[in-house]
């Protein structure tokens, strides 16, 4: 299980693996890059506001992606502004995430067909960790994606470097 | 010997905590005065009118809920008012009081989150939960009708899709009795507190002459002291049966039309709607909602211009057709488009901080502007 | 409050052969077809005169009318050759509470409407929507650039009927 249940009952010892200990710091508190750009933007405030909260996992919302460590891509990414994502996501340092919220951001949404200037999905210009469907998607399956993104990074090993 | 010094351009770019969706500004500043700014939309832009040429009539109303994604109840109806003005049909009468009901509610929620994230802006974050909790009630009461908690595809050309819920009557009752209170904690908390008056009094005043030349209307003309709602002065649905006031800005901390006359004229507006809603709560008769709404939507040839009052402004749908399934053109008259013209007049002398403070109270959407 | 015949008759009055016609046939709104090229003198005297006063701009809309012939050109793909770009203007006073629609229309090859921002600066952005959707250039415009695409989009106008999607921008793949 985690590393809860290797404490010894007295005193407050606990041993781990290295790499249990660093994935666990970094899944609890994964800091995010205040970034909304459409109706998903909103559904993402409405999660971080007291109904549905974030802050109880650890994410807080930062300015500056120099600080952060997820970005959640919430909205149509155009293609004036995909430019402006890749060169967002190339200032966050590593380890870095990326959850890509809404309809729009994984596919191109509803305006797949005649959308001349819409994106088809932000897959497109960076990599993607989590696809979270739903046009917009509740604050409840926005946590279940992040709780998703929790179990991957668990599971991340520190000799086998991901892609 | 003289100081030299030298204008600096400053980028707030699209990415950016403060402006509300993405939006660039260039400023040009001399030290931290502001001489220019220079918006740069398109950002967001994504296409709808060449999808409505491409979609049915009735597929074009999802499309519509995603421009102003914080007031979508508003963006159907005035597509639906305007198709029904020109195919003539008549709608039952409890449709157009459930529309009434859900346009007002619509009219709170997207208040909340102005007020909301414009203290947020100003360092206040206190009033954001609290304006965000009062917000999920509305959403409920929308979600047991039709749904969705957002965009709801729910006012059809000719109706709406579902009835009320037998249990909406009594919530909405409810949500009123508990929301009265709740406003005045909010007027405690920000309106009338010292450091947001100073911060907002006086600071980007826009004349009458000035917004009626640049086309803004709603609220922010409100607050330079005209009176002039289109749900009073070009009426539509059952407005008319309904008594209320219309706020108008007076220079109550500072000059006539500035950022707390703004922010103010929104927070009397949430008061009167809750009016309207008790009104039309009592008054509201029986009838079947989907019993005119036609099975294929074909209008005549011609062309049609309609507004609503939205809570940003005048919304305008300017449709035109050729006699087939599908619109020849649809335009949409976006009231944040029009106010983000004025806007560089607003920050011409004024700091880099009170920037953000009047961005926040011209209340934009950015997916109004772009479209 | 005045109705769309009689102010057809006070221009007709003061402009003679710029006012071309009024057409209210068709539903709903009636309009006025006017010059493309005096459209800014009829706006300034319908802004200053004194029964008139049209102190605001609704709505300024570019159309496509469709009007043209469909041809293949030499690559086999079908464009539009010849027929009209349109220009639609709503005007209101909000003092008279009196309404106006006026239109206008220009040749899709060279299309040339002279601006209004003397009249109303909201007409603005209207034009530089306009601009960047049809391609209808606008004579005396303080600042005509494209304001919704990228200001490096060179593969035409997008509202037009027979605009193409480009395959790749900058690298980017745009089709589904």
């Amino acid at each position: 299980m985690g590393l809860l249940d290797q404490e010894f009952t007295e005193g407050n010892i606990v041993i781990a693996k290295t790499e249990d200990l660093f994935n666990w710091a970094r899944l609890s508190s994964l800091w995010q890059v205040g970034f909304g750009l459409a109706c998903c933007a909103i559904e993402m405030m409405a999660t971080s506001a007291s109904h549905y909260d974030f802050d109880r996992f650890g994410v807080i919302p930062r300015p500056s992606p120099r600080q952060s460590d997820v970005i959640i891509i919430s909205g149509t990414v155009t293609l004036k502004m995909a430019i402006r994502v890749k060169r967002l996501y190339e200032q966050m340092p590593d380890p870095k995430y990326v959850i890509s919220m809404g309809s729009c951001a994984n596919c191109g949404g509803p305006y797949w067909e005649h959308g001349y200037h819409v994106l088809k999905g932000v897959d497109r210009v960076i990599p993607v960790d989590v696809f979270v469907p739903g046009c917009p998607p509740r604050p409840e399956a926005l946590l279940e994606g992040l709780l998703k993104l929790q179990e991957k990074i668990r599971n991340e090993s520190m000799v086998k470097k991901s892609a | 010997m003289a100081l030299k010094t030298e204008e600096m351009v400053l980028n707030m770019g699209p990415q950016h905590p403060s402006t509300h969706g993405v939006l660039r500004l260039e400023l040009q500043l001399e030290g931290e005065i502001i001489i220019d700014v220079i918006p740069h939309i398109g950002y967001l832009h994504r296409c709808f009118e060449k999808h409505a040429e491409a979609m049915t009539y009735p597929q074009v109303i999802p499309y519509t809920d995603r421009m102003d994604y914080l007031a979508s109840m508003y963006n159907e109806f005035g597509y639906a008012l305007a198709m029904e003005r020109l195919m003539k049909i008549e709608v039952p009468e409890r449709v157009e009081y459930i529309r009434v009901i859900m346009g007002e509610l619509q009219r709170i929620a997207s208040h909340l989150v102005a007020l909301g994230t414009y203290g947020a802006d100003i360092g206040a974050f206190t009033p954001f939960l609290f304006c965000f909790r009062d917000r999920e009630r509305i959403l409920h009461l929308f979600e047991i009708t039709c749904g969705a908690r957002l965009l709801y595809n729910y006012i059809w050309i000719g109706g709406v899709s579902h009835d009320l819920h037998s249990d909406f009557i009594r919530l909405t009752r409810e949500f009123i009795k508990d929301f009265r209170p709740n406003l005045k904690e909010l007027n405690d908390l920000l309106s009338f507190n010292r450091i947001f008056i100073e911060r907002t009094a006086n600071v980007g005043v826009l004349p009458l002459e000035t917004a009626i030349n640049y086309g803004v209307t709603g609220p922010n003309l409100r607050a330079s002291g005209m009176k002039w709602d289109l749900r009073k002065d070009d009426p539509y649905s059952v407005y008319h049966k309904f008594d209320y006031e219309i706020p108008v800005g007076s220079g109550e901390k500072g000059k006539t039309g500035d950022c707390w006359d703004r922010y103010f004229i929104r927070v009397r507006e949430m008061e009167e709607s809750l009016k309207i809603i008790e009104q039309a709560i009592d008054q509201i008769p029986e009838g079947d909602v989907t019993s005119a709404i036609p099975k294929r939507i074909k209008p005549p040839e011609g062309q049609i211009y309609t507004r609503v009052e939205n809570p940003r402004g005048e919304l305008g749908y300017f449709i035109i057709s050729d006699g087939s399934l599908n619109p020849a053109r649809v335009k949409v008259r976006a009231p944040s488009f029009v106010t983000m013209q004025v806007f560089p007049e607003l920050c011409k002398g004024f700091m880099v901080a009170d920037v953000v403070a009047i961005l926040g109270s011209i209340d934009i959407v950015l997916g109004e502007i772009d479209r | 409050m005045k109705t769309a015949e009689e102010i057809f008759k006070i221009l007709k009055e003061k402009f003679g052969d710029s006012i071309v016609e009024l057409k209210s046939d068709k539903p709903i709104d009636p309009f006025v077809i006017v010059n493309p090229l005096e459209v800014d003198k009829i706006c300034l005297f319908l802004r200053e005169e004194k029964d008139l006063l049209f102190d605001s701009l609704m709505n300024l809309s570019g159309v496509d009318d469709a009007n043209g012939e469909k041809v293949k050109d030499e690559k086999g793909l079908e464009t539009i050759k010849g027929g009209t770009l349109s220009v639609y203007y709503h005007l209101e006073s909000t003092s008279l509470k009196q309404k106006l629609t006026l239109k206008v229309s220009t040749n899709r090859e060279k299309p040339e409407v002279v601006t209004v921002t003397e009249s109303w600066k909201c007409a603005d952005w209207h034009e530089r929507e306009a601009y960047d959707m049809y391609g209808i250039v606008f004579i005396n415009h303080p600042d005509l650039r494209r304001i919704l695409m990228p200001y490096d989009w060179e593969f035409g106008y997008p509202l037009r009927k027979d605009y193409k999607n480009p395959e790749f921008y900058q690298g980017m793949k745009v089709p589904y």
